[in-house]
């Protein structure tokens, strides 16, 4: 199978540039991450992130084929050859597939990421009605992997101003938590023109989204909030 | 107070910094005990090779054990009698009891930080049912696995992280520990460690150390644990001479994915699915008539690769069985098993709600490890004394070996043993009041080892490939420490082990860069996988005995008489010695050996 990889190796290279790999597969590899295995068997110098193998830990998200997915569930049957991989988008490149998360993370954390709650816990568990929990459904299954995030053009031209859509897709998890107490503080973090509102319902990160969340519809829960407290 | 400003130890000219305590590893058990110390004012350092969220705890499906009673009438006693009777006896009962009756608390705990446990229509939280856990002693199932839909690790792993962030918790992401810093009095003074990205090599001197490095399953071929998991932990303390205890004990879970390895939860079996065999019978009847398809894991996988020796196993091969779940409706495994649907149509082409899943027992959960008493702390036989403390060193979650698993792990008592334990020694190491003792001196050869293997590495210019080695690894361990074991497949596994471990000291990589070199990473791995498995393989071989995960076809039966007792190997000179089992709880009768019959 044939693959187009993006490498950058900053201790020598000047510049990046793509290679070319041929590698023949195993029938038993059945997703992208097989084959990458392979190849960096081959090639020990090719790097790039894994670990869960399953989609569930969110190491090895990748651009393919210029969509950003995870390699372990993707399907090599459902890839076009040649498989251009690149690093993530609009994130510093360490080398080859590994980006620099840190811009990430810092907007991940800037929303609050933990329940608030102050009011002395009872002794056994905080009680939530069924209706109540499954409103965290779709928000708390986020792994984090950032490929909606270096899917947005809004992040892209201000990583560090917008909270991007993971960040406010977490943001909506606590907000919509009825064991959470801190829903006007939430908001007024994000009420400002640039962490919330530069989302402009562009919709990529719904579409990328390998757990088939949908950051766009958190978001529009999140403005239709802030509407709400205006009036 | 921190005191880490960057210096250099004279000793060692490594770069340095100075922590209250280190923590290597930042899965459940390592972000349990790292939110306790950050939050009582420690200075902490808390390593991992992965962003924390990546950790293998993100991807625990079925539950965690703890009797609320939520469902119908539970007791810890009952809990405590079921872990005993799962590990076969080998279990520790003070742990177990401890265990047992602290999980409610950890729990409830749990719950307080965030965690998006399922609901009840009364708004507790839900509880499953799982292996091996029944009510009054053995009577019927009961539904103690309390459940986050089947990502319960993922909403942990996240929950703990989170409650990590708002205590300001320090992590070192892509940090991975080398080796510990121990001095001639043998306290544990700290880590070398490795920032993947810069290729530096860094001395972090601290007071206490906790080992959180989690499972080693890649030592065999067909796996449900994550490419990280290579048993680091062990190998860190097997080169500083401290033994690992009942390493021959690895559970095979019964359900991985055929040919992917990835696991299909216990909870499938808890809300109602069962194993079928070619001729389409419910063939764990025959094996446990009581419990059935709940039966514990030693059971059932030992039950399914008997259906497969006699010829009764499916597809072109009859190298596997179903796992059948359509029964159950699309509505409850859309609702309670949604990840499992997406595994099944991902890696297995079916779905579930139509078609039953192709499953094998697969290598999942090391119930051996580091030994550590109730607190943590890492302790070795020394002056006649079974477990005499290691100052300045604990350890915790699914390396350490309390033991509370013995030789068989009951499902969902992995969580809760990194919640207890992980509550327990950060509590144990919160009352030592560290930041008023001062830091040790390092002794003049620190680093010098880890130091060694790795010029080593980037000297060499041809070698052994480690993936190669580390393949052929699995392969062996594999074929010769599988599911049924006996003197000659394990003999032949010493020695095949220890031929690759020669292999191991020659490898060479030919990616030199300093900058997040993978290829070096791995490399560094494999020292670790090597002793994990020589461990495991000598262990097996000494034990002529049949007991929960460890099945000798020459040694059918439990011999209590002369094997009640764990197994401990040294790396020096690849010894063996033993040690009593606890049987004593801490305020309950004993729960003495017997039959074991599910
Ligand atoms: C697929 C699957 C499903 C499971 N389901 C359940 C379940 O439903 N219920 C249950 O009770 N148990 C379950 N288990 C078992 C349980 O999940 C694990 O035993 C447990 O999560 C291990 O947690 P841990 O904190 O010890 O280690 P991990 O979560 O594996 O974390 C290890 C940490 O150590 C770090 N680390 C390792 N080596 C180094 C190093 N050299 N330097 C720096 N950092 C290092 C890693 O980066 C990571 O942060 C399951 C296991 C698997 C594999
Ligand atoms: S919907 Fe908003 S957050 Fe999502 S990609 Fe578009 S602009 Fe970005
Ligand atoms: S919302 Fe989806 S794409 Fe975005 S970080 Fe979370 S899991 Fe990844
Ligand atoms: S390796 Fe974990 S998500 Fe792909």
């Amino acid at each position: 199978m044939k693959f187009r990889i993006y490498r950058y190796d900053p201790e020598k290279d000047a510049k990046p540039y793509y290679q070319d790999y041929d590698v023949a597969l195993a029938p038993t590899d059945r997703m992208l991450l097989d084959a990458l295995m392979r190849l960096k068997a081959q090639d020990d110098s090719l790097a790039f992130r894994r670990s869960c193998r399953e989609g569930v830990c969110g190491s090895d998200a990748m651009n393919i084929n210029g969509k950003n997915g995870l390699a372990c569930i993707t399907n090599l049957k459902d890839v076009k050859e040649p498989v251009e991989l690149r690093p993530l988008p609009g994130l510093p490149v360490v080398r080859d597939l590994i980006v620099d998360m840190s811009p990430f993370f810092k907007q991940y954390h800037s929303i609050k990421p933990y329940l608030v709650n102050d009011t002395p816990p009872p002794e056994k568990e905080r009680l939530q009605s069924p209706e109540d929990r499954e409103e965290l459904n779709g928000l708390y299954e986020c792994i984090l992997c950032a490929c909606c995030t270096t899917a947005c053009p809004s992040f892209w031209w201000n990583p560090d101003k917008f909270v991007g859509p993971a960040g406010l897709l977490n943001a909506y998890r606590f907000i919509a938590d009825s064991r959470d107490q801190d829903l006007e503080a939430r908001l007024d973090n994000l009420d400002d023109p640039y962490r919330l509102f530069r989302c402009y319902t562009i919709m990529n990160c719904t579409d990328v989204c390998p757990k088939g969340l949908n950051p766009a519809l958190a978001i529009g829960k999140i403005k239709g909030l802030m509407v709400k407290r205006a009036v | 107070m921190s005191l880490e400003g960057r210096s250099v130890a004279a000793a060692a000219s490594l770069p340095m910094r100075r922590f209250d305590a280190v923590i290597v590893g930042a899965g459940g058990a390592g972000m349990r005990a790292s939110l306790q110390l950050a939050e009582a004012g420690l200075s902490v350092a808390v390593l991992s090779k992965v962003f924390p969220t990546r950790s293998h705890t993100v991807a625990a499906q079925g539950g965690i054990g703890a009797s609320l009673g939520n469902m119908s009438e539970d007791h810890w006693l009952w809990h405590m009698y079921d872990t005993v009777k799962g590990s076969d006896w080998l279990g520790d009962q003070d742990a177990i009891e401890y265990m047992c009756r602290q999980a409610p608390r950890v729990v409830y705990e749990l719950e307080h930080f965030g965690m998006p446990f399922d609901r009840n229509a009364d708004g507790t939280i839900y509880q499953r049912p799982f292996g091996g856990h029944s009510a009054n002693f053995g009577d019927k199932p009961v539904q103690r696995a309390c459940a986050a839909a089947d990502r319960t690790g993922h909403a942990m792993l996240h929950t703990l992280y989170q409650r990590n962030v708002r205590a300001r918790t320090q992590f070192f992401v892509e940090w991975m520990a080398l080796d510990l810093v121990r001095n001639a009095d043998g306290e544990v003074l700290g880590v070398v460690a490795y920032e993947m990205e810069t290729g530096d090599v860094w001395i972090l001197q601290s007071k206490v150390t906790v080992l959180a490095t989690g499972g080693a399953g890649r030592i065999f071929a067909a796996s449900t644990n994550a490419f990280i998991n290579t048993g680091d932990g062990l190998g860190m303390v097997a080169r500083a001479g401290i033994p690992l205890e009942d390493m021959e004990f690895w559970q095979f879970h019964p359900t991985g994915v055929a040919g992917a390895g990835v696991l299909i939860t216990e909870g499938v079996r808890g809300e109602g699915g069962i194993l079928l065999n070619a001729n389409g019978e419910r063939f764990m009847e025959r094996y446990a008539p009581n419990l059935k398809d709940l039966a514990s894991r030693d059971v059932v996988s030992r039950s399914m690769d008997q259906e497969i020796k006699e010829g009764r196993g499916v597809g072109e091969h009859k190298d596997h069985l179903l796992l059948k779940l359509d029964h159950l409706g699309p509505e409850v495994i859309m609702k309670r098993l949604p990840s499992i649907r997406e595994i099944a149509i991902k890696f297995a082409n079916v779905d579930p709600i139509r078609e039953p899943i192709p499953v094998v027992p697969t290598i999942h959960y090391q119930m051996g490890g580091i030994p550590t008493n109730i607190h943590g702390q890492v302790v070795v036989p020394r002056d006649g004394h079974h477990n005499t403390p290691v100052p300045g060193l604990y350890a915790v979650g699914e390396c350490a070996c309390v033991s509370v698993h013995g030789a068989n792990r009951l499902g969902t008592n992995s969580l809760l043993d990194l919640l207890v334990f992980g509550h327990s020694a950060g509590g144990h190491i919160v009352a030592q009041n560290y930041p008023a003792q001062a830091h040790r001196d390092l002794p003049r050869d620190a680093g010098d080892a880890p130091r060694a293997r790795l010029a080593r590495l980037d000297a060499a210019t041809s070698g052994e490939s480690v993936p190669e080695i580390a393949n052929t690894l699995r392969k062996v361990m594999q074929s010769h420490c599988g599911v049924f074991r006996n003197q000659e497949l394990l003999a032949e596994g010493v020695s095949k082990v220890m031929a690759i471990a020669e292999q191991v000291a020659h490898t060479a990589i030919k990616d030199k860069s300093k900058v997040f070199n993978t290829a070096r990473v791995e490399a560094l791995e494999l020292d670790n996988l090597i002793e994990t498995a020589k461990a495991t393989v000598v262990s097996a071989e000494a034990r002529h005995e049949s007991r929960g995960a460890q099945a000798r076809s020459d040694y059918p039966e439990r011999n209590d008489a002369d094997w009640l007792k764990h197994t401990l190997w040294y790396r020096d000179g690849n010894r063996l010695d033993y040690k009593p089992v606890n049987l004593k709880p801490i305020s309950v009768d004993s729960f003495p050996p017997k039959a074991r019959t599910y």
